[in-house]
């Protein structure tokens, strides 16, 4: 199932096979989203990954910033490769990781032309309404409150659905520079979720075994136990639990338990 | 011991998990996202749970026994418990997680050594009521019944 590395996701490259020289196109879903999570905990990674597949996403999960850049393509200085880049609809980050915290992972993201218009979501255990406000501030689509639950990822699944139609043209909202078949290029509408075409199912027979869990290790760099864990992420040191939650971007308020 | 009967005690015992606080909302989550095609997921997450605990409460009685305490290298280990035991359910876990924390901010050894010891207390505790829940769901599926979906009525 793995391609390369343990990672399974769709690259540009596939997309280009699509009507060329007169073959058949394979099979392709341009309307499945594909979801990039990075959380350095394990069960954190199994839950999210669950959660996501449940609502009819293509998971790929990674346990460092450093990993989900260099799938990206954008961990080094030269120009990036198009075909090598990761077509990724949202991505979804914890925010406390040794290494490299989701916020500085965001305004990588933020900061690249190929990435900067790809959803990113935040998911924190801690409600810091500052570190809310400067993630939102940073372009961060939405902030989840963990422990993650059902409910948060249909309503970031219900968003993304609005930006991918099902129509004949197989439009959808691109990234600026990325590698397309599609010729017509959209202006991106606002994501409003639109329930007509929603494409929410519960049924995640997509014959993966069970419990199989996509996973990328990270390189050493972002290995737990470093000496200067605190040090390199000052807004992960304990904080007191503040009580409003802050009503999140993007659709409705989230349910409460 | 009847189906009937088995499929009613692991409710009983179920409910009395929540009653007592040693699981929350969020171990119903989980078993929202078990069905056929997962049908393991519950217990596969919280075995994973398990080794992950394990790991980490060892290296958490290294750290605290050194002469020299590093906080720096304590805490990250209390919150990664902390987010993991939140992350199943194990509610009175994350909440002795939550009282280390403060602890380890006061780098107060003594307080820090006591919360190791609580948190040791709860996790043996959720330990072992799990196991004992999936002992009895699995004796269910063996003798050809269903698990029966929890009942919130309380």
């Amino acid at each position: 199932m793995a391609s390369d590395g343990g990672v399974s996701c769709l690259r540009s490259s596939e997309m280009l096979n699509v009507g060329i020289g007169g073959m058949e196109p394979p099979p392709l879903d341009l309307d499945e989203v594909h979801v990039l999570a990075v959380d350095d905990s394990l069960v954190d990674r199994i839950v999210i990954e669950r959660l996501l597949r449940i609502t009819s996403c293509k998971v790929t999960a990674v346990d460092s910033g450093w990993r989900a850049l260099e799938l990206l393509g954008l961990d080094n200085e030269k120009a990036s490769v198009e075909l090598q880049r990761l077509k990724v609809d949202m991505i979804i980050t914890d925010y406390c990781m040794p290494g490299m915290t989701g916020y500085e992972l965001l305004k990588k993201i933020k900061e690249s032309s190929s990435f900067r218009q790809v959803p990113v979501v935040i998911m924190s255990s801690e409600n810091v309404l500052t570190r809310i406000d400067m993630c939102l501030e940073e372009g961060a689509e939405d902030f989840l409150l963990k422990p993650v639950k059902l409910a948060d990822v249909k309503r970031l699944r219900n968003c993304l659905s609005g930006d991918v139609k099902l129509s004949n043209g197989n439009k959808r909202k691109l990234p600026e520079d990325s590698v397309t078949v599609v010729q017509a290029s959209l202006p991106p509408p606002p994501p409003t979720p639109q329930p007509s075409l929603m494409t929410l199912s519960t049924d995640s027979s997509d014959s993966s075994p069970p419990l199989s869990p996509v996973e990328v290790f990270s390189s050493p760099l972002s290995s737990l136990g470093d000496d200067d864990v605190l040090t390199s992420s000052p807004e992960c040191s304990p904080t007191p639990e503040e009580s409003p939650i802050r009503r999140q971007k993007m659709g409705s308020p989230g349910l409460d338990q | 011991m009847e189906l009937v009967q088995m499929q009613k005690s692991l409710q009983d015992y179920t409910k009395s998990l929540f009653l007592e606080g040693v699981l929350d909302s969020q171990f119903l989550q989980l078993q929202q996202l078990q069905d056929e095609s997962n049908p393991d997921f519950v217990s596969q997450v919280v075995t994973l749970f398990f080794q992950d605990s394990d790991r980490i409460l060892n290296d958490l009685s290294l750290s605290l026994d050194q002469q020299v305490v590093d906080f720096k290298k304590v805490d990250p280990h209390v919150h990664q418990l902390k987010g993991s035991s939140s992350s199943i359910g194990a509610q009175r876990v994350k909440n002795a997680c939550v009282v280390f924390r403060t602890f380890c901010e006061q780098q107060n050894v003594e307080g820090c050594h006591r919360c190791l010891q609580q948190v040791k207390q709860e996790y043996y505790l959720v330990k072992n009521r799990l196991e004992t829940l999936f002992k009895l769901e699995q004796q269910i599926v063996a003798s050809g019944g269903v698990i029966p979906a929890m009942e919130l009525g309380f």
